[in-house]
């Protein structure tokens, strides 16, 4: 399966990923008229100490650790996708105590929120990939 | 200082409504422009750090940037300009010599594009390079004066060492040092990508880019630093840098604040130290110490290797190039006033040499003339832009050209001029880690391969109208230009008639 990767090597820590990630998510047209005045919610994250900095986001496990742990089954696996059901998330956090990657986070309306690859977007790129200015960011398949 | 002469040429203009402060600006500015201001949660910027390298501009996710140039103005002066003005101010500062990045600016004519191309027309069919065969190729080299057959009536293989490009173009010299291991990466997998060369430039050549030595071209210049015997031997030919197109007569001085790590290592100098190339080569005042060079180079790599002469348009190009085509060399390059740098005094850059495409038609007429012109090919360079450059440049004489400008134009350069400082945003004219990772050589190269690729098409289309099949057809066709706004000397100069003759 196709996940996304993040190559260390060229990030740049400039958080663009976060932003595209979060402009995905609000299903608007225009990124100013989106993202202007309000708190991103992304579900990528750049983790940076030093010269060190690379992206996180959910690594779509074959056995995630969340979706065992996830008590009203908002949280399942569609196509090796793990993907969430906000309607049926009742903010326990179980999932982002459970994750070992840190990679859960949740909304203002404190439902959870995660990567699900963009699969709910028109072509199917993740917004971070696509966003990437150097290529550090990539979606493809490895064993 | 209590007096601020100087206001900033460039103003950076923010469009609040679009801003969404995501602070990417301010992360990828190395000059430190952008700030954020918590207590407003806006964006604040420092107009006299930007040096309009248009970085933050191209990340912006909103487009809330642009750059505009100044219009505060001193007193309109058509001799005393603003910038003229500036520069006093700040050499009043400074005391010190005013240094320029890339090529000369100024407002010099530029003869190419005052030079037309010609089409077929009714009376002889011009081709569809979609439909029919179209040659490339190049060779460059020595061409051998006769055939020689041996006792059995066969050919006799006396060709000297040669090169082959698909394409008449090669990068030019641009040593590691002056540009990021990044971009050195970039120019040399696609080079070997299209079958073309680039040219290590006076900084050795980087011992994790020796398996690209069969599409490269190593320098030896002034200072000599990073030559050893393995390097010389590692590319496919050898250029003797005499001079620069962006500063004729000057050495280069790369800072000591660049000269770490890897790059020391590659150069054989020590960590810190500056890397002073004198203007001359010591031991060379003529052009018999020019053949003996040559020969050094040519004995010490077993006579396997082209040597090429690389110098900038002066003057009296014509005459040093048939001097050079006399030395043994087998090629000669030669650099306009144009040609780009990662640092020279802005006078020189400014202010010394002649434009490449008056140089080439003066050295290729002179070579012809005296019957030498097949002792050695034509390599020119200093701002050759575009693929009708290159059509102009080969149809005026030239085997080759050279570009570096346009090369790092396609890696994100955007001509800010201020190589010097070392603070590159886009990675290529930097040593700073965290600045030369943001040139991705695997997203660089491919960008360079786009661009030959285009050029490539580009020339074959022009060719194709001109209903030339092969680029050797065009070389030196000199029939196929017209000249428009030009004067009867620089005509002659050129060797074109003027459109409508």
């Amino acid at each position: 399966m196709k996940r996304v990767y993040v190559n260390e090597k060229w990030c740049l820590a400039c958080h663009l990923c976060e932003y595209y990630c979060t402009f995905a998510g609000t299903g608007e047209k225009d990124m100013a008229r989106a993202l202007k005045g309000i708190r991103t919610n992304p579900r990528i994250k750049i983790e940076e100490k030093d010269d060190i900095s690379f992206a996180v986001s959910c690594r779509h496990c074959k056995e995630p650790l969340c979706v065992k742990g996830c008590i009203t089954g908002a949280l399942t696996v569609s196509d090796g996708v793990v993907t969430i059901n906000s309607d049926k998330c009742i903010s326990c956090f179980t999932c982002i105590l459970c994750c070992p990657y840190g990679a859960i986070s949740y909304a203002d309306d404190k439902t959870v929120l995660k990567c699900e690859l963009c699969i709910r977007t028109a072509d199917r790129t993740p917004a971070c990939v696509k966003g990437c200015p150097n290529g550090a960011i990539v979606f493809e398949e490895r064993g | 200082m209590a007096v601020n002469y100087i206001y900033p040429e460039y103003e950076v203009v923010r469009n609040y409504d679009r801003c969404i402060v995501c602070r990417v600006c301010e992360r990828q500015c190395a000059n430190g422009v952008h700030e954020y201001l918590p207590d407003l949660n806006k964006m604040t910027c420092d107009d006299s750090k930007c040096v309009n390298c248009h970085r933050c501009v191209a990340l912006c996710p909103t487009r809330a940037l642009k750059i505009v140039k100044s219009d505060n103005t001193y007193k309109e002066n058509a001799n005393w300009s603003n910038k003229t003005i500036n520069e006093i101010y700040r050499q009043a500062e400074s005391g010190g010599v005013l240094l320029s990045s890339m090529g000369n600016p100024e407002n010099y004519p530029i003869y190419f594009d005052k030079i037309l191309l010609n089409a077929s027309q009714v009376t002889n069919p011009s081709i569809d390079p979609l439909r029919e065969p179209m040659e490339t190729k190049v060779f460059l080299g020595a061409k051998p004066k006769a055939i020689k057959r041996d006792a059995e009536g066969k050919l006799v293989d006396n060709l000297t060492p040669h090169l082959t490009l698909s394409m008449p173009v090669m990068f030019s010299a641009m040593s590691y040092g002056s540009i990021s291991y990044n971009a050195h990466e970039s120019l040399a997998r696609a080079a070997k990508e299209l079958g073309i060369f680039y040219n290590t430039g006076e900084g050795g050549l980087h011992e994790d880019f020796y398996k690209y030595g069969d599409h490269t071209i190593v320098q030896v210049a002034s200072g000599r630093f990073g030559v050893h015997p393995d390097y010389l031997s590692s590319g496919v030919a050898i250029e003797i840098k005499m001079g620069q197109g962006a500063k004729p007569g000057i050495g280069g001085h790369l800072p000591g604040t660049k000269i770490v790590g890897d790059i020391s290592k590659t150069r054989m100098i020590p960590e810190g130290t500056d890397a002073i190339s004198p203007a001359p080569h010591h031991d060379i005042y003529s052009i018999e110490d020019l053949r003996q060079l040559v020969y050094s180079l040519k004995e010490a790599t077993d006579y396997k290797k082209p040597v090429i002469v690389k110098i900038a348009a002066v003057h009296n190009v014509a005459a040093i190039a048939s001097g050079i085509a006399r030395s043994g060399a087998d090629i000669i390059a030669i650099d306009g006033f144009r040609g780009g740098t990662g640092a020279a005094p802005t006078r020189i850059r400014d202010n010394v040499g002649i434009p490449i495409e008056l140089a080439l038609a003066s050295v290729d007429k002179r070579l012809r003339d005296e019957g030498i012109r097949d002792n050695v090919s034509l390599v020119v360079g200093g701002s050759i832009r575009s693929s009708a450059d290159v059509v102009k440049a080969v149809a005026l004489g030239a085997d080759c050209v050279y570009i570096g400008t346009a090369a790092l134009i396609a890696l994100g350069c955007h001509l800010c001029r201020s190589c010097h400082s070392g603070k590159c945003n886009w990675g290529i004219a930097t040593q700073v880690p965290s600045l030369v990772k943001r040139l991705n050589p695997e997203i660089g190269y491919k960008r360079l391969v786009n661009l030959m690729n285009a050029w490539k098409h580009e020339i074959m289309e022009m060719m194709g109208g001109m209903g030339i099949n092969s680029i050797e057809a065009l070389k030196g066709n000199r029939l196929m230009l017209r000249g428009v706004g030009l004067n009867e000397k620089e005509l002659e100069i050129l060797g074109i008639k003027h459109a409508g003759e």
